[in-house]
C-alpha cells in the first residue's frame, strides 16, 4: 500500500518507499470487467477513462456542431426551429468546453504527470476515482434536460442573465446542477495535481527540470482552483435569481445584469487559458523529440506560462466592450490584454528556435505539433486585433469571434490532444500506431478545419451575427462552403477513432523508448506502462 | 503532397470567388469614426500578417532545410539570453504602436457629448422601439420578412431578415446620440456602417453616437443573443438631408394625429366577426405568432399555447388584462402601449375564435380602451 502510506507522510524516506514496495503484488489482484473500471484507483485507468469520456463527448458535442452547420447550410429556416437551434449552440459549447478539453487534458494530466515526475500513483488515488465518476453523471443531467418539456439550456454557453433567469426554460435548474458537478470535479483534479506534483517528485526532480507539461498543468490546476468556485458562485446566483426570488441580476430588485458578465468572465478568461496551458507543455514536448534538439528557452517558457497566469484575472472585460463601460475600463482591459502577446509570443519564438538547425522528421504527432504551432499563432492574430476595443466594436458577437475562438480552441487545444495522442499511444497501448493511417487523419483533419473555420473571418467582417439560425442572402455561399468543410472535418475524426482501435488491438511492438528524440523518464518504462510503475522512485541525475 | 496543397489552397479560396456578392472585410462605413476604425482594423491587420510572414517564413524554412531526411544535424544550443530579450521587447514596441491610434479612436467614439438629436433605442424580444427626444416621434420597427420567405415557401427578397416595417430614420451632418435600453433581456444595437454595437441592458441605459455623412438606407442586426428570434430582429437607418428629415418629421406628426383621429374614431365603430377575425390574424401573425406560434400551439414548456388555454377560453376580462398589461415575470409584454385598442380589439377576438376556440366572444375597440388602456 505505498501510494497510501505516501499520502500519510510525503516526506518520508527513499528506503522507506523501497521496503514498501514489496507489497506492490497485492495490486496485481485488482477486479476485473466493469469493477476494474468503476472501483480504479489506478491513475493510468483513471486516465484511461478520462480520454475515452473526453471522446464520447467530442463526438457528441460535435454532433450537435453538424446539426447547426446544416441548419446554416443555406438561409432560410429548413432543419430545426430557432429554439432548437440554440440549445444546441448552449450545448455544443458546453460539452466541448467541460466534456472534450477539459476532461482530455485531466486524463493526459493522470496518465502522464506521475510518470513523467518519478511518482507510484497521483498522490489521492481515492478522489481522482470520485472526480472521474461524477462527471458521467453530469452531463446525463445536462443531455436529458434535451428530453424535458421546454427543452435544454438555449441561453449560450455564457449564460448571460437575465436570459437565463427570467426568461430561461424550466430545466435551467438541471443545468446549473450540472455545472456545480463538472465544477467539483475539475477542482478535485486540480487538488490532485498540485498535491502530486508537489509532494510526489522522484528525488532530484527539481523545480526547474520538471517537464514542461507538469509545469504548465501545474499553473493550470491553480487556475482552476481560482475560478471554479466562481463559476459555481454565479451558477448559483441564476438558481437563486430564478427559483428563490433574489434579484442579483435583475435591476427591478437592485441587481445588474452587467455584473453576471463580470463574474462570468472573471470566471471565463482564466478558463480559457486552463484550456489552452497544458496544450503548451504538450507542444514543448514533441517539438524537441522530432527535432532532436533541447527545448529552446526552458526557463523562459515556465516564466511566460506564469505570466499568462497572472494576466489571466486582468482581462476578463475584454469580452465586455461593448455593455458599456468607462472609457478608462476599456483602456485597461485593451492594454492588458494586448500584454498577453508577450509571453505567448516568446512561446511560439521558443518553440520556432528549437526546431531551427535541428534534425527534424514529420510523423503524425509532429505533424499535429506544427499545425498547432500555425494555426493557434493565426487564433492569436485575431485575438490581438480583438483586444482593440474601437475594432472590437465591430467584430464582437460576430463569426470573426467564432473564428477566433475555433481557432485557439481547435486547431490549438484539440490539435495539441490529438498530438498527445499519437506521441503517448505506443507508451500507453504497446503498439505503435498505424503511421500512414496518422498521416491521412492529420491531413483530412487540417484541409477541413481550415475550410471550416477560416471563411467564418470574412463571414464575420461582412457582418453576420454568431448564435443565428437564420441569415441573409449574402452569407449563403461562404456558409456552404464553411458548412462543407464542418462535415469533412466531423468524419475525419472516425479515422482517429479507427486508428486508435486498431493500436489498442496489435500493430508493431513499441520500443520503451519509440522516438529518437524522446526525453522523460517516462520513455524510461517498458510499454506498455506496467500498471504499476515507478514504485521505487527512479534516480535523477 | 504536392497535389494535397493544391486542393487545400483551391479550397481555401472558392469560396471568395463563388461569393462575388459578399463583401470580404470590414465596411468602411459612412462616419469620420467608421472611418477611422476601419483604418485601424487594416493597420493591425498587416501588422499581423507581416509578423505572420516573418516567423511563418522562418518556420518553413527550417522545415524545408532542416530536415534529418536531408542530413541535417541538430546543433546544441538551447538559450540566448539576448535573442530572448530581443524577442521580448519588439513585441511590446510593436503592441505600443497599434495601442497609440486605438487610444485616440476610443476616446472620440465615448464622447457622446453635444449632440444635435438625442435617440431612445429600446429592445425587447424581438424587435426596436425608438423614441426621438425633443420630435414627440416614437414608433416600433419590426422585421417584415414574410413568414413564407424564412420558411422556403417563397423566393427570398433582396434584403431578407434585413427590411423593418418602419425605419430609423437620422438626418446626415449631426451629432446624434442614442441612449440604449432594453425592457427584457440584453439586446445589441448595431449598425456595421457607423461603427456603433452597444448592449441595450434591461434597467441600465448606455450612450453612444453617431454622425452619418452620406444619405443612403443602412442595415444591421441584434448582436447579442436574446432568446429565440435573436436573428430576427434587424435594424434598418435611412439616413436624410437635413431638409428630407424635416419633411419626414412633419408627415409623422401628420400621420400622428390622423392616427389619433382613426384610433378616437374606431371607439364608436363596431366591427363584424368576420373582420375582427380578418385583422385579428394579421395581428396575431405579426405580434404573437413568434411565441404562441402561427398554429397557437405554442412551445411546449417556453411559451404557452393559444389553443384551448384558460387564458383564451376563460373569462375575457383576465385575456384582456394579459395582453394589456403583460405578465410580469415572463416573457409576455405589456402590449397596451404597442397597440392601438383596435388592434387589442381583433386580435383577442382572433385568438378566442381561431383554432377551435370557437369562444363566439367578440370584443370591440371601446371595450378595450374602457378596460384603460
Amino acid at each position: 500500500m505505498n501510494t497510501l502510506t505516501r499520502e500519510a507522510e510525503p516526506n518520508m524516506e527513499i528506503g522507506q518507499v523501497e521496503a514498501a514496495s514489496d507489497h506492490q503484488d497485492e495490486h496485481q489482484q485488482h477486479p476485473s470487467g466493469i469493477k476494474r473500471w468503476l472501483f480504479t484507483t489506478n491513475h493510468k485507468d483513471i486516465g484511461t477513462l478520462y480520454l475515452w469520456f473526453s471522446f464520447i463527448m467530442f463526438l457528441t458535442g460535435g454532433a450537435m456542431a453538424m446539426v447547426i452547420r446544416a441548419e446554416l447550410f443555406q438561409p432560410g429556416l429548413q432543419l430545426i426551429e430557432p429554439n432548437f437551434f440554440n440549445q444546441m449552440t448552449t450545448i455544443h459549447g458546453l460539452i466541448m468546453v467541460f466534456g472534450a478539453v477539459m476532461p482530455a487534458f485531466t486524463g493526459l494530466a493522470n496518465w502522464l504527470i506521475p510518470m513523467m515526475i518519478g511518482a507510484p500513483d497521483m498522490a489521492l488515488p481515492r478522489m481522482n476515482n470520485w472526480s472521474f465518476w461524477i462527471l458521467p453523471f453530469a452531463f446525463t443531467i445536462l443531455l436529458s434536460s434535451l428530453f424535458m418539456e421546454g427543452g435544454g439550456p438555449n441561453f449560450g454557453w455564457t449564460f448571460y442573465a437575465p436570459l437565463s433567469t427570467t426568461y430561461s426554460p424550466d430545466s435551467t435548474a438541471l443545468f446549473v446542477f450540472s455545472i456545480h458537478i463538472m465544477g467539483i470535479s475539475s477542482i478535485m483534479g486540480a487538488i490532485n495535481v498540485i498535491v502530486t506534483i508537489v509532494n510526489m517528485r522522484a528525488p532530484g526532480m527539481t523545480w526547474m527540470k520538471l517537464p514542461l507539461f507538469v509545469w504548465t498543468w501545474l499553473i493550470t490546476a491553480f487556475l482552476l482552483i481560482a475560478v471554479m468556485p466562481v463559476l459555481a458562485g454565479v451558477v448559483t446566483m441564476v438558481l437563486t435569481d430564478k427559483y428563490f426570488g433574489t434579484s442579483f441580476f435583475d435591476a427591478a430588485g437592485g441587481g445588474d445584469p452587467v455584473m453576471f458578465q463580470h463574474i462570468f468572465w472573471f470566471f471565463g478568461h482564466p478558463e480559457v487559458y486552463i484550456m489552452i496551458l497544458p496544450s503548451f507543455g504538450i507542444i514543448s514536448a514533441i517539438v524537441p523529440t522530432f527535432s532532436r534538439k533541447r527545448l529552446f528557452g526552458y526557463a523562459s517558457m515556465v516564466y511566460a506560462t506564469s505570466s499568462i497566469a497572472i494576466l489571466s484575472f486582468l482581462v476578463w472585460a475584454h469580452h465586455m466592450f461593448t455593455t458599456g463601460m468607462p472609457v478608462f475600463a476599456e483602456l485597461f482591459f485593451m492594454y492588458c490584454t494586448m500584454l498577453i502577446a508577450v509571453p505567448t509570443g516568446v512561446k511560439v519564438f521558443n518553440w520556432i528556435a528549437t526546431m531551427w538547425r535541428g534534425s527534424l522528421t514529420f510523423e503524425t504527432p509532429m505533424l499535429f505539433a506544427i499545425a498547432f504551432i500555425i494555426l493557434f499563432t493565426i487564433g492569436g492574430f485575431s485575438g490581438i486585433m480583438l483586444a482593440i476595443t474601437p475594432a472590437d466594436f465591430q467584430y464582437h458577437d460576430t463569426y470573426f469571434v467564432v473564428a477566433h475562438f475555433h481557432y485557439v480552441l481547435v486547431t490549438g487545444a484539440i490539435f495539441s490532444i490529438m498530438a498527445a495522442a499519437y506521441y503517448w499511444l505506443p507508451k500507453w497501448t504497446g503498439n505503435m500506431y498505424d503511421e500512414r493511417l496518422g498521416k491521412i487523419h492529420f491531413w483530412c483533419s487540417v484541409i477541413s478545419v481550415n475550410v471550416l473555420f477560416f471563411p467564418m473571418h470574412f463571414l464575420g467582417l461582412a457582418g453576420m451575427p454568431r448564435r443565428i439560425p437564420d441569415y441573409a442572402v449574402q452569407f449563403a455561399d461562404v456558409n456552404q462552403i464553411v458548412s462543407i468543410g464542418g462535415f469533412a472535418f466531423g468524419l475525419s475524426q472516425f479515422i482517429f477513432l479507427a486508428l486508435v482501435i486498431k493500436c489498442i488491438r496489435g500493430g508493431e511492438k513499441a520500443a520503451a523508448k519509440p522516438w529518437e528524440g524522446a526525453e522523460g523518464l517516462e520513455w524510461t518504462l517498458p510499454s506498455p506502462a506496467p500498471y504499476h510503475s515507478f514504485t521505487t522512485p527512479p534516480e535523477i541525475k | 503532397m504536392k497535389r494535397v496543397w493544391y486542393i487545400f489552397l483551391a479550397l481555401l479560396f472558392t469560396p471568395y470567388v463563388l461569393a462575388a456578392e459578399m463583401p470580404l472585410n470590414m465596411t468602411k462605413g459612412v462616419t469620420d469614426i467608421s472611418g477611422q476604425v476601419y483604418n485601424l482594423h487594416m493597420t493591425i491587420l498587416y501588422i499581423c500578417c507581416a509578423i505572420g510572414v516573418v516567423v511563418f517564413g522562418v518556420m518553413i524554412y527550417s522545415m524545408i532545410n532542416h530536415r534529418k531526411s536531408k542530413g541535417a544535424i541538430a546543433a546544441n544550443f538551447h538559450e540566448s539570453t539576448k535573442v530572448e530579450i530581443a524577442w521580448t521587447i519588439a513585441p511590446f514596441i510593436i503592441l505600443i504602436i497599434m495601442a497609440i491610434p486605438a487610444t485616440k479612436t476610443l476616446i472620440a467614439m465615448e464622447d457622446p457629448s453635444d449632440a444635435d438629436i438625442t435617440i431612445k433605442i429600446t429592445g425587447s424580444q424581438w424587435k426596436w422601439h425608438y423614441s426621438y427626444f425633443d420630435q414627440d416621434i416614437e414608433f416600433y420597427s419590426l422585421l417584415s420578412t414574410p413568414r413564407a420567405q424564412i420558411e422556403g415557401t417563397e423566393e427570398k427578397g433582396e434584403n431578407y431578415l434585413l427590411e423593418v416595417d418602419k425605419p430609423l430614420v437620422l438626418p446626415i451632418n449631426k451629432k446624434v446620440r442614442f441612449l440604449m435600453t432594453s425592457e427584457d433581456v440584453i439586446h445589441s444595437w448595431w449598425v456595421p456602417a457607423f461603427a456603433v454595437k452597444k448592449d441595450a441592458n434591461p434597467g441600465f441605459i448606455n450612450e453612444a453616437w453617431t454622425r452619418i455623412d452620406i444619405p443612403g438606407t443602412y442595415r444591421g442586426q441584434c448582436a447579442e443573443l436574446c432568446g429565440k428570434d435573436h436573428g430576427f430582429m434587424p435594424i434598418v437607418v435611412e439616413a436624410l438631408s437635413q431638409a428630407d428629415f424635416d419633411i419626414w418629421v412633419a408627415e409623422q406628426k401628420n400621420q400622428a394625429s390622423t392616427a389619433a383621429a382613426e384610433a378616437e374614431a374606431s371607439l364608436s365603430k363596431s366591427l363584424s366577426m368576420d373582420e375582427l377575425m380578418a385583422q385579428g390574424e394579421q395581428v396575431y401573425m405579426s405580434r404573437c405568432a413568434a411565441c404562441h406560434q402561427p398554429n397557437g400551439m405554442g412551445l411546449p414548456g417556453v411559451f404557452p399555447p393559444m389553443k384551448g388555454s384558460p387564458i383564451t377560453t376563460g373569462p375575457l376580462m383576465d385575456h384582456l388584462e394579459i395582453v394589456i398589461n403583460g405578465k410580469a415575470g415572463t416573457a409576455m409584454q405589456a402590449f397596451g402601449k404597442q397597440l392601438t385598442a383596435q388592434e387589442i380589439a381583433t386580435v383577442i377576438t382572433y385568438e378566442r375564435n381561431a383554432w377551435d376556440n370557437n369562444t363566439g366572444d367578440m370584443i370591440q375597440a371601446a371595450d378595450v380602451s374602457q378596460h384603460g388602456q
